[in-house]
């Protein structure tokens, strides 16, 4: 490990610490519909959207009315990109021709998309029209921010609120997050990425003459406005296969280091959004703080061990130190411009959050490097997190760790003067259950299915004939398969061969359960927590602002983690590292 | 209920529309004009013809030029299939290919005894990374500044030329683009034929 690589994850950090005020500041401005910098150019705009939308942005929904809005949106831009992706052949922009995606490729990857997942089970640049890129995957990596992002906010608004039936529009919140906060800063974000040679043409692909005179085809496409809202928006689809390592995609340093920055922008924001609504900044950086620790903890962890190597690398002559020349360690699945430490952040970052973007192939990683990410998603990437799930998904921790406290000492826990009761913590279990049983009932079935040889659902056999490596890293493909997509994240094992009929409904279930089967719970929190009157603070309050609390919390994010997932990890990555 | 799936209907066609088409098609334009070389793919053009581009890796076997990084993307730098190894490690088929790629590259550069840059016999994660690291670089000069019929010295100072150190000062690792490089050497030291 190095110096320049510590350097660099400070950086990092530090930027983010940086920018944290005022993005929160801007979006709670354009969240609660008040004046900003932006309004008077984009407020006609807005208006006009209501309009033609027939949305009345002055009426506001109760939980239920809030929830089913969310699904029928859902519903309705998810057939479109279903629709869209069997007719490809039929449609314009497509220079390749490239022919309609089957119907199970075609539901994954709209459930996928639908849901903040991006999974993607084949190839972009091989199988998918530039008019789908753009008006499908560009299209839903806007709307899903934009939806997690509101789902937030009417969250804490159930915190902010007394007496009060409803939580805000759905329709109105999923307008601003877009009009204000996503489309701005996509539109910078792609235009920086292309200065810096991210490519954006609508152009076939180019068919080159090599140096030694092989012929390459190098695709083409609209790839920055998507690069930018696909991290921007904790999306993480790609417009190549490779993802963020692909060089158009990412090809500077500087674009690596723009792309982790867009990652957590946003969801470190909403920390200051959340102290600024309930009207207590000293809550929003406690859950900061303990979003920090568990982001540190993952950061070192995953650098220490891929910089350290593994025995394989040493037995073939592999310089493992890292130096001036060269960076040492396992640079199997690694870029080298990029070299250990942003790999190692990057891994990190992504899976913090629910982005699932990678400039490094996890599946490549050593075990306990690539424990990381896959930890990280199983806490419910709640580390920063998706642009909007991340806020939820740690607020429903922080109902069980006052649940706990609460318990301890015999009192009705209260969270920001709301009491925590039943209903609150049934529904917070409910959700959490619900993620750790898609998890694990999909990794459990898929790796003992059967299946002949040739079948419809699974050509290869098995299901575990679509693994690239056997053992206890086979079982980690699958592991991470599932995760990644109940947690919506949507990085891979990437060995695991999954574009078959099992692997496409299947991952594709878990990802409408990670999302939805989350998110009505936790609609329900906040229209109960609406209703009910602020407790006045008294000498029994548990105070959650303190370092007491933010242990407190990073204790049951880590314990429940931890409870839920040992033992499948120590048959995956944990057992790898100790026969390796 | 009705009402809410007109409304549904209606933004999904709306948002379409603006994130969809009008966006990517505006930052498209913007790019056409403010980056054209950059947005149409940082190709590299010699006599009228495209011979790839400077962002993309190529393959290279001769030993007259500097070879890339193992690569997994199809046949190797397939260009259209980008992707990496995905192998874990304890996978045996990685253990049988870095045995493989250390024997070639030992058979290849006799001169060389010490240990192996970390880059060196490693697949990317897009199989087209464009780099080598410095040290990649240098423990193939005297291969092919032998094939080339030039001192060892030449060639080093003309790899050094083309060293980039990280950005900015800090960012990312320094590295050698191999392209570049192969195309740097062609200019100055040309094969006789």
């Amino acid at each position: 490990m190095t110096l320049n690589g510590w350097l660099q994850i400070a950086l990092f950090f530090g930027l983010i610490l940086a920018c944290t005020k005022p993005m929160g500041l801007f979006m709670t401005t354009v969240m609660e519909g008040r004046k900003n910098w932006l309004t008077r150019a984009l407020s006609p705009l807005e208006r006009f959207l209501y309009r033609i939308c027939g949305i009345d942005s002055t009426v506001e929904q109760r939980w239920t009315q809030y929830a089913v809005s969310l699904l029928m949106f859902s519903l309705v831009s998810a057939l479109l990109l279903y629709l869209m992706q069997r007719m490809q052949q039929m449609l314009p922009f497509n220079p390749q021709h490239f022919g309609a995606m089957t119907p199970d490729l075609s539901f994954n990857n709209a459930a996928s998309f639908v849901t903040n997942t991006n999974w993607q089970a084949y190839t972009p640049e091989a199988t998918m029209s530039y008019l789908v890129q753009m008006t499908g995957l560009t299209m839903h990596n806007f709307a899903s921010a934009a939806a997690g992002l509101g789902i937030a906010l009417a969250l804490v608004r159930g915190f902010a609120r007394q007496s009060a039936d409803t939580i805000g529009n759905f329709w109105v919140d999923l307008i601003r997050a877009t009009l204000y906060i996503l489309l701005p800063l996509s539109i910078v974000g792609a235009l920086f990425l292309c200065s810096q040679g991210v490519i954006q043409n609508l152009h076939p692909y180019t068919v080159a003459t090599t140096l030694e005179g092989a012929k390459q085809t190098i695709g083409q496409g609209p790839v920055a406005s998507q690069e930018a809202i696909k991290m921007i928006g904790t999306n993480g689809g790609g417009f190549f296969n490779a993802n963020s390592a692909h060089p158009f995609e990412n090809p500077t340093p500087l674009t690596n280091f723009v792309e982790m920055f867009f990652i957590f922008l946003i969801p470190a924001g909403l920390t200051y959004t959340f102290g600024k609504m309930i009207r207590d900044m000293r809550q929003g950086w406690a859950l900061f703080a303990a979003m920090s620790v568990l982001f540190l903890a993952g950061v070192v962890t995953a650098y220490h061990f891929e910089q350290s190597g593994t025995p394989l690398l040493a037995r073939n002559g592999i310089e493992l130190a890292a130096t001036d020349a060269q960076s040492g360690g396992n640079m199997e699945g690694k870029e080298t411009r990029f070299g250990i430490a942003n790999s190692a952040l990057f891994a990190t970052a992504t899976t913090d959050a629910s982005c699932g973007a990678v400039n490094a192939m996890h599946d490549s990683f050593t075990p306990l490097g690539g424990l990381v990410p896959l930890f990280n998603i199983e806490l419910g990437e709640v580390v920063f997190g998706g642009v909007g799930a991340g806020l939820y998904g740690m607020l429903m921790f922080a109902i069980l760790a006052v649940f706990i406290a609460g318990l301890m000492v015999g009192r009705t826990p209260e969270y920001l003067g709301k009491k925590i009761e039943q209903k609150e913590v049934k529904m917070a279990m409910l959700a959490l259950l619900v993620l750790a049983s898609s998890i694990l009932l999909f990794s459990g079935t898929t790796s003992v299915i059967q299946f002949a040889k040739n079948s419809y659902w699974n050509a290869p056999g098995p299901a575990i004939a679509s693994l690239t490596n056997s053992g206890p890293h086979g079982l980690s493909e699958i592991l991470y398969a599932y995760t990644s997509a109940t947690g919506n994240n949507g990085s891979a094992f990437a060995g695991l061969n999954a574009n078959t009929p099992w692997f496409n409904i299947t991952i594709g279930l878990a990802a409408l359960v990670g999302r939805f089967l989350m998110i009505i719970p936790l609609l329900a929190v906040a229209g109960s927590l609406a209703k009910k009157r602020q407790v006045p603070v008294s000498a029994g309050t548990f105070p959650t602002h303190g370092p007491l609390f933010v242990s407190l919390l990073v204790g049951v994010v880590v314990i429940v983690g931890a409870l839920t997932f040992f033992p499948a990890l120590s048959l995956g990555p944990i057992v790898e590292h100790l026969l390796m | 209920m009705l009402q809410q799936i007109k409304t549904a209907v209606l933004i999904t066609i709306v948002l379409t529309v603006l994130t969809g088409i009008i966006y990517p098609l505006a930052i498209t334009a913007l790019s056409q004009v403010l980056f054209p070389s950059q947005a149409n793919g940082s190709l590299i053009v010699s006599n009228g013809k495209v011979i790839g581009s400077e962002l993309l890796g190529q393959n290279f076997a001769k030993p007259e030029y500097f070879h890339p990084r193992p690569s997994a993307a199809g046949t190797g730098y397939e260009a259209t299939s980008s992707g990496g190894s995905n192998l874990g490690p304890t996978s045996p088929d990685l253990s049988k290919r870095l045995g493989a790629d250390a024997a070639a590259f030992h058979k290849d550069n006799p001169q060389q005894t010490g240990p192996l840059p970390s880059d060196l016999i490693t697949a990317s994660a897009s199989g087209l990374d464009p780099d080598i690291s410095p040290a990649s670089a240098r423990v193939q000069i005297a291969r092919v500044a032998q094939a080339r019929g030039i001192s060892p010295q030449q060639m080093e100072s003309l790899v050094g030329a083309d060293v980039q150190g990280r950005q900015l000062g800090i960012l990312g690792e320094p590295r050698v683009n191999v392209l570049k490089l192969n195309l740097d050497i062609d200019r100055q030291y040309p094969l006789k034929r």
